[in-house]
């Protein structure tokens, strides 16, 4: 238990003692604030506006009933995620590329607790980005909506409950990095598919799913989907065309964990056991 | 500090694919002495070391500390520092660096100020890695191995990159640790590194033991040799076949197995062959570890 409590200490020390992490935090901070303050802000102008958003092309029709906060604050998790994950991968690539194993396991040689206090730290880790970027988009999102006379509700405890499950989604995309890691050692290649998947592939995979019932009820369990079922709400919601397809908040949940366990076994029996040379 | 426990190599092969980097290796390594893990670059020291430490698996044999594998050793940094090639993240600084792995092992912060001092980096602990010279390097790979106080010290190729008041440092600190009844292994692709320093050699070439003695077991082996060298070195060759005179070829021209130099010299003179120099062999340590070495590789 001890070694636990020291390996799980050491991957902390190693998170604060490099520059990545606030390099990542910083990028997240930014990107969060300008997509929540400023999508806030166009909603909440389109709103007022609603013949001049027209004239402009805009048809982004808000539905009516449809609130609006919690699509502006889940910009934390639901285009924020992808720090998390590359966090939690360079966790694992890092000690690759730098060739940092060696000593590592020269003072954990038990390579599972190594590998289990990464997955356990970056957890902590991802949820340490995930109340940075929550901060930041109810801290950006909430004045532009209120700048235009919408409904912060800041004062509803669904609101904070949504705050408090994009924090644990953040969390579990912190261990999913790690899971990539693990399987993926090659820090260039690790950074790419984390790219790649998040930015691309999976929206349009996600896109592609909602054309028909049969594709959606598998679309539903593609990472990104998971977790905006777990968040509760995202921008995507109201791309689809109905909330039926989405899992329930806690299915989402067990579907992150789920993949972040997987990758991570698989991982640690495959390369993390692997002669270090 | 704890006490000083023999490193115990036995039967150890490790075949990459088709190469086998180490071949049914056996030996021992004694606690209160130096000892000088040799052989030339590609030999297998680096492998044998990482089996040792439980970073490589072996293909057959064992390596443990007094009969316990590295991964088996309850609180491994406090039984055994081990240094191989310098590893670090370049952006930590290097008290970050120390404190990583002292919170790893479960030592206490304080540590780190101590070996810090201990190899003299204290004034640069606070910089980051990349700007660090080989040396430096060295020195910091050396503190990682002290945060334990262990008894057993494996290091591998310590005294590469270092200046000469760099090597004369650490000669007496190796020195220092095995006077205080730790073991002490240090690997090195040259004898002249580390025969001021080691008590005990272990000697080895393409992954298979060539010797394992004394140094000055090593000197006998040495002794009544003479070296001879020709422009012509393949007349100087055939010259010492007719007289019967076994040599092997070194660096510097032929060791011949004869003491006297006049006998050696003669030999020559009768098959008219031109000889450029001839002395006999006075610190014979060299040769004779590359007469080990190309030995078996022939």
């Amino acid at each position: 238990m001890n070694a636990v409590l020291h390996s799980l200490g050491s991957e902390f020390e190693k998170v604060v003692t490099t520059r990545m992490w606030w390099v990542l935090g910083g990028l997240l901070v930014v990107y969060v604030a300008i997509l929540a303050g400023g999508f806030g802000a166009f909603l909440g102008w389109t709103i007022q506006n609603p013949e001049a958003a027209a004239a402009a092309g805009g048809n982004t029709t808000v539905p009516p009933g449809v609130s609006l906060a919690p699509l502006v604050y889940t910009f934390a998790s639901s285009i924020g995620y992808v720090f998390p994950v590359l966090l939690g991968a360079l966790a694992v690539t890092g000690e690759f590329r730098h060739r940092t194993l060696t000593p590592t396991f020269l003072a954990e040689p038990r390579r599972s607790i190594v590998l289990g206090a990464k997955f356990l730290s970056q957890l902590v880790v991802g949820a340490g980005l995930g109340a940075a970027a929550f901060a930041t988009s109810v801290g950006a999102g909430a004045p532009a909506l209120a700048a235009f006379g919408l409904e912060t509700e800041l004062d509803s405890s669904d609101t904070w409950a949504l705050v408090g499950r994009g924090i644990l989604a953040m969390a579990l995309w912190g261990a999913i990095g790690v899971g990539l890691g693990a399987l993926v050692p090659n820090q260039v290649a690790a950074i790419v598919i984390v790219i790649a998947f998040t930015q691309f592939v999976e929206p349009i995979l996600r896109l592609m799913a909602s054309f028909s019932d049969v594709t959606a009820s598998i679309g539903r369990f593609l990472p990104g989907a998971a977790s905006d079922a777990l968040v509760g709400a995202s921008f995507y919601s109201i791309m689809s065309t109905g909330s039926s397809a989405s899992l329930e908040w806690w299915q989402g949940g067990l579907v992150l964990l789920g993949i972040a366990v997987v990758a991570t076994v698989i991982g640690g029996a495959t390369t993390w056991r692997r002669d270090v040379s | 500090m704890a006490s000083g426990i023999p490193i115990e190599i036995t039967g150890l092969t490790k075949q990459f694919g088709a190469v086998t980097a180490v071949d049914d290796l056996t030996f021992t390594v004694e606690p209160g002495k130096v000892t000088g893990f040799l052989g030339p670059n590609g030999a297998g020291k680096t492998t044998t070391l990482r089996v040792l430490l439980g970073l490589v698996r072996p293909t057959r044999g064992t390596a443990t500390f007094g009969g316990t594998p590295y991964a088996s050793l309850t609180r491994p940094f406090e039984s055994v520092g081990a240094a191989l090639e310098a590893t670090f993240h370049p952006g930590r600084t290097a008290r970050n660096h120390l404190r990583v792995y002292a919170t790893a092992a479960g030592l206490p912060r304080s540590r780190v100020q101590e070996v810090l001092d201990q190899v003299g980096i204290s004034e640069f602990a606070d910089r980051r890695v990349a700007g660090y010279s080989l040396g430096m390097r060295q020195r910091l790979s050396l503190a990682t191995t002290l945060l334990g106080d262990p008894g057993v010290l494996v290091l591998d190729e310590p005294i590469n990159g270092l200046d000469p008041e760099g090597i004369k440092w650490i000669r007496g600190f190796l020195r220092s640790l095995a006077d205080e009844g730790r073991t002490v292994l240090v690997s090195s692709h040259l004898l002249s590194e580390v025969q001021q320093s080691v008590d005990e050699v272990v000697i080895i070439s393409k992954g298979r033991l060539v010797k394992a003695g004394t140094l000055s077991s090593l000197e006998l082996d040495a002794e009544a040799q003479t070296i001879i060298d020709s422009p012509d070195r393949r007349a100087l060759a055939a010259a010492l076949d007719a007289a019967r005179i076994p040599y092997t070829e070194g660096r510097n021209g032929l060791i011949a197995a004869e003491p006297d130099p006049a006998v050696v010299g003669h030999a020559a003179f009768v098959a008219g062959v031109e000889v450029s120099s001839l002395h006999r062999l006075k610190s014979g340590l060299e040769e004779s570890f590359l007469a080990l070495v190309n030995g078996e590789a022939e």
